[in-house]
């Protein structure tokens, strides 16, 4: 590992820009909407036409006060506004707003954990400080054409809702720092506050990265931005690690810069440089109030209640986050950690795994390996979301019924799995009877074929009682048999044969 | 003459003495023989009488329609907009030549207000740029001249002004010198400093500046976002009071507004004058400075001589 090759320690902060999942934007009535034709979701406030006023959008804040409390943050009852400038074609009022001074929520903790230890099979638990979210405006969409020299603007994303979530650098990796993030989106995703997709920009992460000697001043840190997945942000990560480091035993200083990550290279090149430390002149937005949050039972008398939000009705509107999810799992069917944070994982597995075990009689320690074994890497093969599997939650529940009933040995029944995944209108039933994948389970029958494959294996009868050979007899048989040999009689047929 | 203020007028338009189209009219000729005030950015002669023919069709209706009622008080009535209220179709430049051609695709709250009325859009009055400025001097479109500036400089023939002539005050120059020269009965003003009750004084007009939170500021092009409000001018007290009372009230588009009480008061037109009280400042060390102490004191000497002496203890 290079970390102790080079005795340094790396500091890895992030912050994240979540788009917030509502009909309108923050501060204006115009359509939120990925991929609409190009300014079409504009109102005279996104223009930033001379004359027109903010107004807040308060399924916005209820956004961000539910984020902050499902990521533990100490709620402000009073947040206020503020104008942050700077030019950018993009930014038509030349200021974003913003909340600087005293932002909605602070000093959270966002707790994640990532497969680990020698098998990857470990739940590691980690937690990170979260410093603040705060709510602010996106910017629009610069489009460059080379060929014409010119910048084309799309405003439709500029006054779109963004959470940004500031997190100290308590990560040391860009594995934690993607497992983290992954955590980060499943909450964001089962609140619904964000959609939490990277690659349509809904989900923003910019790393900030240093490295230092244990014991000796934090070094300076750069700024990673341009990543548009979670894979992409682990090596991102890991590459300006690797860099920064190579660069001190060279004798090299590190820059206070920003890169930008190319995913084709992988690695980090500067980013063109912004006329130094910005000023960002910030100053209080003048036509914003301060934003006030109020508990149910000390709201002041005359207040319209359309203009209120409660922030215990919000809490009281929380759903099951993932780590809770992943607990009551593991606590309710006895699965275990590392399959239960798999189910979690993956968008829809665990829907799909509860929705199998309430329509089988198969006990769920056995749908689980049906599960994140047999459907997901079928999934993972041709890509696929849960959403599409080719065998419904019903098909498989039906197929594992027939295995529980001994209609079929387990490992025919991988067999017609994957039948039916190439033919999902027919029932488990059918290929069974078509294939001819039914149990063989009559005994004259099977004592015939066992009888046969021990004469044809005679060197290894010769050991007797020996557990490699009866397993590998038990091969044969099921070879021939095509694996519908109901193994307990079996076994117990060769076990005859072979001790006599 | 219909009267200089908007209620007599408009009891006139009800009463059917006078057209809104005659009234527009007659307002429209008045800033042609006014303009070398330079009151005027645009003059929207065309929108207006469209405007006043339509109030005018709306009130012949009434002899046949018992459910029709003017829209309001300022039905008919025509008033002007300082240039930096955004009227919709019509050019909003602030007095600057980097909105030049910008024509607004919205009306700014408070003058929808006065159109909902049905009052009758002239024009959008001069101003210094941006409203940055207490003279109108300093305008993209050249100054504004004080109607009574001929009383400063002494006797010129009123058609024309050369280069001598008195500031109307600002920056809502223009809508003071149009209300003080006759060519509407109300304009809208901003105030962020002073800038409606300098020009207000300086032309002789009433100018009120109402407190913040209490005009919408949506469409009006802000100076100074967390100052400025909508000023009102006209040529009585009770008529500023009208059009404060339509105009105030919260809007869901400005943030900023609050909701106030209804007015709560009649004001009378006339002034009985045995019942008044002045209060005026004592000359101070400011006038002293300036050098102006006594042009200040021989000038409220001169207005107290006017008033009943019993009145006004003027030492």
């Amino acid at each position: 590992m290079r970390l102790l090759i080079h005795m340094k320690s790396s500091l890895v902060g992030l912050e994240v820009h979540a788009q917030i999942n509502s009909t309108s934007k923050l501060f204006s009535g115009s359509q939120v909407s990925f991929s609409s034709p190009p300014n079409s979701r504009v109102s005279y406030f996104d223009a930033s036409l001379p004359g027109t006023l903010p107004v807040l959008n308060r399924r916005c804040v209820e956004a961000a006060v539910m984020t902050g409390l499902a990521l533990n943050c100490t709620i402000n009852m009073k947040s206020l506004f503020d104008r942050k400038h700077y030019f950018y074609a993009d930014m038509p009022a030349g200021y974003q707003i913003t909340q600087q001074r005293l932002p909605i929520a602070v000093s959270g903790l966002l707790i994640y954990s990532h497969l680990g230890g020698p098998k990857r099979n470990q739940v590691i638990s980690k937690s990170i400080r979260i410093k603040q979210i705060q709510l602010e405006q996106d910017s629009g969409k610069s489009l460059h054409d080379e060929h014409q020299s010119q910048t084309l603007i799309d405003l439709n994303r500029a006054g779109v809702g963004l959470m940004e979530l500031v997190m100290e650098p308590d990560m040391s990796c860009g594995e934690e720092a993607a497992a983290a993030v992954r955590e980060l989106q499943l909450i964001l995703q089962a609140l619904g506050t964000c959609q939490g997709n990277m690659s349509e920009g809904q989900l923003r992460v910019d790393a900030n990265v240093s490295v230092h000697r244990p014991g000796e001043p934090l070094g300076v840190r750069t700024e990673v931005k341009n990543i548009n997945s979670i894979r992409h942000l682990a090596r991102a990560i890991d590459h300006e690690i690797q860099r920064q480091m190579e660069l001190l035993e060279q004798g090299g200083v590190v820059q206070n810069e920003t890169r930008a990550f190319d995913q084709k290279t992988g690695l980090t090149i500067p980013m063109r440089d912004k006329e130094g430390l910005q000023d960002y002149r910030f100053m209080p937005e003048p036509n914003l109030p301060p934003l006030l949050l109020y508990v149910s039972g000390r709201v002041p008398a005359g207040l319209d209640p359309s203009q209120v939000v409660l922030v215990d009705r919000v809490k009281a509107l929380l759903p099951e986050l993932p780590g809770v999810r992943r607990e009551r799992l593991v606590e309710e069917y006895g699965i275990l950690p590392e399959h239960s944070y798999t189910l979690v994982n993956e968008d829809g597995l665990a829907d799909y795994f509860e929705t199998v075990v309430k329509a089988t009689k198969a006990e769920p320690r056995k749908v689980i390996g049906w599960v994140v074994k047999e459907l997901l890497s079928n999934l993972n093969q041709q890509n696929l979301k849960v959403n599409q599997s080719l065998v419904a939650a019903r098909a498989l529940a039906e197929l594992l019924d027939l295995l529980e009933t001994g209609h079929v040995s387990s490992t025919a029944a991988k067999v017609v799995f994957q039948e039916l995944w190439k033919n999902p209108e027919k029932g488990a039933e059918k290929i069974i009877q078509e294939q001819n994948l039914g149990l063989m389970s009559d005994a004259a029958t099977l004592q015939i074929i066992c009888q046969k494959v021990v004469e044809s294996h005679p060197e290894e009868v010769d050991i007797p009682k020996n557990v490699i050979v009866l397993n590998k007899l038990m091969g044969q048989v099921q070879k021939e048999t095509k694996g519908r040999a109901d193994p307990v009689q079996v076994r117990a047929i060769l076990q005859e044969l072979t001790s006599s | 003459r219909s009267g200089r203020s908007p209620r007599r007028v408009s009891k006139a338009l009800r009463e059917g003495r006078v057209s809104a189209t005659d009234l527009c009219r007659k307002c429209l000729q008045r800033i042609r023989e006014t303009h070398y005030l330079n009151a005027y950015i645009s003059v929207t002669e065309e929108l207006a009488m469209q405007q006043a023919e339509r109030r005018r069709k709306l009130r012949l209706l009434r002899g046949y329609t018992f459910m029709w009622e003017p829209r309001g008080i300022l039905d008919g009535v025509p008033f002007s907009v300082k240039d930096n209220f955004c009227t919709q179709g019509v050019e909003t430049t602030c007095a600057s030549l980097m909105l030049k051609g910008y024509t607004p695709p919205f009306n700014a709250t408070v003058v929808q207000k006065l159109l909902d009325q049905g009052a009758v859009l002239l024009g959008k009055t001069n101003l210094d740029e941006f409203a940055m400025g207490s003279g109108s001097t300093d305008s993209s479109f050249g100054p504004v001249r004080n109607p009574w500036s001929e009383a400063v400089t002494g006797g010129r023939s009123s058609t024309e002004l050369g280069s001598d002539w008195a500031i109307a005050g600002g920056s809502s120059g223009g809508s003071a010198a149009a209300v003080a020269s006759l060519s509407c009965y109300l304009s809208l003003g901003s105030d962020t400093g002073g800038s409606t009750r300098n020009p207000g004084a300086l032309c002789g007009v009433v100018a009120l500046k109402p407190t913040y939170g209490v005009l919408s500021r949506h469409g009006l092009i802000p100076l100074v976002n967390s100052m400025d409000v909508p000023g009102i001018l006209t040529r009585r007290v009770c008529d500023a009071a009208i059009v404060l009372d339509i105009l105030r009230g919260p809007d869901e588009r400005d943030s900023t507004t609050v909701p106030s009480p209804a007015l709560d008061c009649a004001l009378t037109e006339e002034l009985d004058l045995t019942r008044i009280t002045v209060g005026i400042p004592q000359v101070t060390d400011w006038f002293q400075d300036a050098g102006q102490e006594v042009v200040v004191s021989s000038a409220l000497a001169g207005t107290a001589g006017g008033l009943p002496s019993d009145l006004f203890p003027w030492r």
